[in-house]
């Protein structure tokens, strides 16, 4: 037989820099895209995830963010449009020792790939997806896309878009992910904190990162990201902490019953012991969709950070623990068994 | 017991069993085909079920049925028209007399005959009473009220009763035509284990349809047909779906890769998704999928990760894959898609058997995108050309579409077992040699090599987008663009040279040469030796490479002045290698879903000929 599965070599683990990690193509996308900083911040942490390089598979669908795979020095399909999810699953369950990256957009990942998505989720295959959510089509030049707000103004909605938008948080809360989280372009440290926060989560780790498209979107989320808007505008989700935010750390956030608020504390409205304590580890997807719906309300700063990690095992371990056992309990395949079997009879 | 029963001597028989869907057709089929190939005659089988589960009772539209051919001698085909009927109910009989014998026996199941089911059939009339049965031999069997009665103390319920009357008949089958009952006994055993009071009533009614035949006045005589002189060796019962699981699994063990199915449960490819499942201990991973996309993509990075990666589908299946086999093309990866072809366009006739897939499977894709495409030709063949399938694709980084059919699925034949070691093995490498790599570099026969995740070095990257001969990277340079596209239709066209020739039987030198390809084999190669003993001088070749076709098909379709092209679609094949070749062809079509009988290519065959001259 030959053996296809990598083996952990007892060699003193090999140190990367982020050069190990980038390859000799030239970077394509539009100067000034978001989508350089998330590279950037894969290429920063990649050497410190403790992965071999070898190891590693970058998937990805159709799309501006699609390009990403080519530009890491690591395996990589470049795959076709939606389906990097199914792709990504195949290469993990095949082989579990793989680290296996999905790198997508909102139009790959929720419009013609949604149903993929949902299901990666579901099943908890162990592989990390990181949607570069830019409410936009970029490669096809400019339509809205299923993250666009609705009435969007674009190139196919002259007039506005009349449908609503999905909330990307909601949407794989909902499809059971184990790992859900959101992070900005333009916030490095926290993006490249999150990323190896996603790697060292077993099971399916979703990030949505808001990216700015500076040619078809531009500014979309400049109130989360520029210095003089984003403190007001965003909350830091911090495990077992308050949820504090504003320029002065002066507001927080209550939870009246189902109804999140926010609370001025310079004033004596509330004080701290008020507040939310934000728990990743809940059990109940309940609060992190309350979350995840903050963006629907114009009340509400931007949480980004971890929403919810649980622990549950994962499609690719179950998927192999069950081969391991039924081999014990029936023996390794035998061939001649195999042919040799059902009704037989001879001629002679 | 009464004594001296005629026993007449056969040399082979065609029964239908047919009834409701719920009646357990399919089961009383299959019982009496494993119990007929232990007694070793050769056989062909043909299930034919409706595409509803439960179709309402009683109605023509939920009649399911099983054919089953067997013979003293070699046979090709579940026989063109059945010597006897087995209907459980008006329904079956309106739906399958038509296709019976002048002089067939229709065994009856008298009690459903009455009012209620007789206009659910739709008949006006009883057909027993009209006359529009004259000429079959009916034999009416009380078998509903016989059933019960024997299974009067069994403690089951009347309706639980009335689901026994399938063995009740097998029983008396098994009489008639001189088949042993211990096969069914022990299965019967097997398979209600945990139920001993149904493992019991079955075995009751098993037994009373046996001694009901032995004891009825209904029947004076009884039939014998002699084992058949098959080749020496040991032979299991097979259907098509079952040889192609096994044929994966086989070829994993001798290529030494792992076996991974990416697949969406479709009729009538399911049964492979089922078998496959059960092989687990051979490291066989099944991925039932969300859909037929995922089926495939899931496939590919499977072989991306060095499986040997295979989708099982139908042609609906095909058509949503239809992008991915393209991404497949363009990464030059192994990978195998399999189509059960069925009726079609769209979902068509599910549970029906057609052979219009091949134009898709040929030339279904954007863009130049070749693919090699072969087709199994009977039940048994569908483990051969599996291996075949894992040869080819691993051997030359290529997409392989693998054509097999509702009809040699589902049928089943008996199937000499190889040993293990007579097997070849499939050689495959992978690299992981540093020096000099490049992932799009070529072998001899064109392939780029397989390096596959987890190796050291060799990290690079694939994708759809057009690539570098080479180095792999991205291109749009129009010039490499061609050469690209080149290279790849060269790559599957060279492979002529690694398949068999095209191989010509029956009179060489014949006028008439009658083709074909994939599951109609077995019909045209009865017609065409049927034409011959009557006198005609004819020859036969038929096609199991359809991509490349095989290097002298040129050199074969040019010696004949007739070609006869039987399809079962509108000409698909007969077109490729008018196009191809230059040469006429007279093509020979059905499209009912059904298989073509052997008659009506033999009637074709004559009419060509005009007669035979004796
Ligand atoms: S179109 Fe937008 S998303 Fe695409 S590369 Fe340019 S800036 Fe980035």
């Amino acid at each position: 037989m030959i053996d296809n599965q990598p083996k952990e070599n007892s060699q003193e683990k090999i140190k990367y820099t982020a050069k190990d990690f980038t390859s000799s193509q030239d970077v394509r996308w539009c100067p000034g895209c978001g989508d350089y900083s998330i590279l950037a911040q894969v290429q920063r942490t990649s050497p410190d995830l403790g992965f071999k390089k070898e190891n590693v598979v970058w998937v990805s669908g159709i799309g501006c963010s699609s390009r990403f795979p080519y530009y890491m020095d690591t395996y990589g399909i470049h795959g076709i449009h939606g389906r990097a999810p199914a792709i990504a699953t195949g290469v993990k369950v095949n082989n579990p020792n793989l680290d296996v990256w999905v790198a997508t957009g909102d139009g790959d990942l929720l419009s013609i790939g949604g149903n993929h998505f949902i299901h990666a989720c579901r099943r908890n295959v162990d592989i990390k997806i990181l949607l570069f959510n830019n409410k936009i089509y970029g490669l096809t030049k400019g339509q809205y896309s299923p993250t666009s707000e609705k009435g969007k103004k674009t190139k196919s909605t002259p007039f506005g878009s009349v449908d609503f938008p999905f909330n990307p948080l909601s949407l794989a809360l909902g499809a059971e992910a184990t790992f859900v989280a959101r992070s900005l372009d333009r916030d490095p440290k926290h993006l490249q904190a999150i990323i190896k926060r996603a790697s060292e989560h077993a099971g399916t780790a979703f990030i949505e990162i808001y990216q700015n498209c500076n040619i078809f979107n531009d500014g979309a989320f400049e109130l989360y990201t520029e210095k003089d808007t984003k403190p007001d505008n965003v909350v830091f989700l911090e495990h077992g902490k308050p949820m504090i935010f504003g320029k002065n750390q002066d507001k927080g956030i209550k939870l009246e019953g189902l109804n999140p608020k926010v609370v001025d504390l310079a004033n004596g409205e509330a004080s701290v012991n008020d507040l939310w304590i934000h728990d990743e580890f809940d059990e109940s997807p309940a609060r992190a969709f309350i979350l995840a719906q903050f963006t629907e309300n114009e009340n509400m700063p931007l949480p980004v950070g971890v929403f919810r990690q649980i622990k549950r095992s994962t499609y690719d371990k179950d998927f192999h623990e069950q081969i391991e056992r039924i081999k014990k309990v029936k023996g390794e395949g035998d061939l001649k068994k195999l042919l040799f079997a059902g009704n037989m009879w001879t001629v002679n | 017991m009464k004594v001296g029963k005629e026993v007449l001597e056969l040399s082979d028989v065609t029964v239908r069993f047919a009834g409701d869907s719920g009646d357990g057709m399919q089961l009383t089929g299959t019982q009496f085909t494993n119990t007929t190939a232990l007694v070793g005659n050769d056989l062909s089988t043909l299930p034919d079920y409706p595409a509803e589960i439960r179709a309402p009772v009683g109605t023509t539209y939920g009649v399911s049925g099983f054919q089953l051919h067997f013979s003293s001698s070699d046979i090709q085909t579940p026989g063109d028209s059945p010597d006897i009927l087995v209907a459980m109910n008006p329904a079956a009989l309106k739906v399958n007399v038509k296709d019976l014998k002048h002089n067939a026996a229709i065994i009856i199941n008298i009690n459903s005959f009455d009012a209620r089911n007789l206009k659910l059939a739709g008949y006006d009339t009883n057909p027993l009473e009209d006359g529009s049965l004259e000429g079959y031999n009916v034999v009416q069997v009380p078998l509903s009220q016989q059933t019960s009665k024997a299974l009067e103390d069994s403690g089951l319920s009347a309706k639980e009763i009335s689901r026994c009357k399938n063995f009740f008949a097998l029983g008396m089958m098994y009489w008639l035509y001189s088949r042993p009952i211990e096969p069914t006994l022990k299965w019967i055993k097997d398979k209600f284990k945990d139920t001993p009071l149904l493992a019991a009533a079955n075995e009751k009614a098993l037994l009373a349809g046996y001694y009901f035949g032995e004891n009825t006045e209904l029947f004076t005589t009884r039939y014998q047909v002699e084992p058949a002189k098959l080749p020496k060796g040991i032979y299991r019962n097979i259907s098509g779906n079952e040889a192609l699981a096994i044929g994966f699994v086989t070829a994993s063990v001798k290529s030494g890769l792992p076996l991974f199915l990416g697949s969406y449960p479709i009729t009538p490819a399911s049964d492979i998704l089922h078998e496959l499942s059960k092989h687990k201990n051979f490291g066989v991973r099944t991925f039932q999928a969300e859909d037929e996309i995922a089926a495939i993509t899931s496939a590919i990075g499977a072989a991306f990760s060095g499986a040997l990666a295979i989708t099982t589908t139908s042609g609906p299946g095909v058509a949503l894959k239809t992008e991915a086999i393209g991404l497949a093309v363009m990464t030059e990866l192994p990978l195998i898609i399999i189509d059960v072809q069925r009726g079609g366009p769209s979902t068509g006739l599910p549970t029906k058997t057609e052979q219009s897939d091949l134009q898709q499977a040929i030339n279904g894709r954007n863009g130049e995108a070749p693919v090699v495409v072969i087709a199994a030709c009977t039940p048994a063949d569908c483990f051969n050309m599996a291996l075949e399938a894992a040869r080819l694709a691993t051997k030359y980084m290529v997409p392989v579409l693998y054509l097999s059919d509702g009809y040699i699925a589902n049928g089943s034949e008996p199937w000499k077992i190889p040993e293990p070691d007579s097997i070849p093995g499939i050689e495959v490498k992978f690299r992981t040699e540093k020096e000099g790599f490049a992932p799009y570099m070529r072998d001899e026969n064109l392939a780029r090599p397989w390096a596959i995740p987890g190796t050291a070095g060799l990290e690079h990257r694939i994708g759809g987008l057009e690539k570098s001969n080479v180095s792999g990277n991205v291109s749009y340079d129009p010039e490499n663009h061609e050469f690209m596209v080149r290279l790849r239709a060269q790559k599957v066209k060279n492979i002529e040279n690694d398949i068999p020739e095209l191989e010509v039987t029956g009179d060489i030198d014949a006028d008439v040469l009658v083709i074909g390809w994939g599951g109609t084999y077995g019909s045209i190669t009865e017609a065409v030796s049927r034409a011959r003993r009557n006198g005609g001088r004819v020859a036969q070749a038929h096609f199991k490479y359809l991509n490349p076709f095989p290097k002298n098909t040129g050199e074969v379709l040019n010696k004949y002045k007739h070609i006869i092209c039987a399809e079962l679609n509108m000409g698909q094949l007969a077109k490729f290698l008018k196009s191809e070749y230059l040469v006429d062809i007279d093509s020979f079509t059905k499209i009912q879903g059904l298989p073509f009988k052997s008659s009506e290519i033999e009637k074709k065959i004559e009419t060509v000929i005009g007669g035979y001259s004796k």
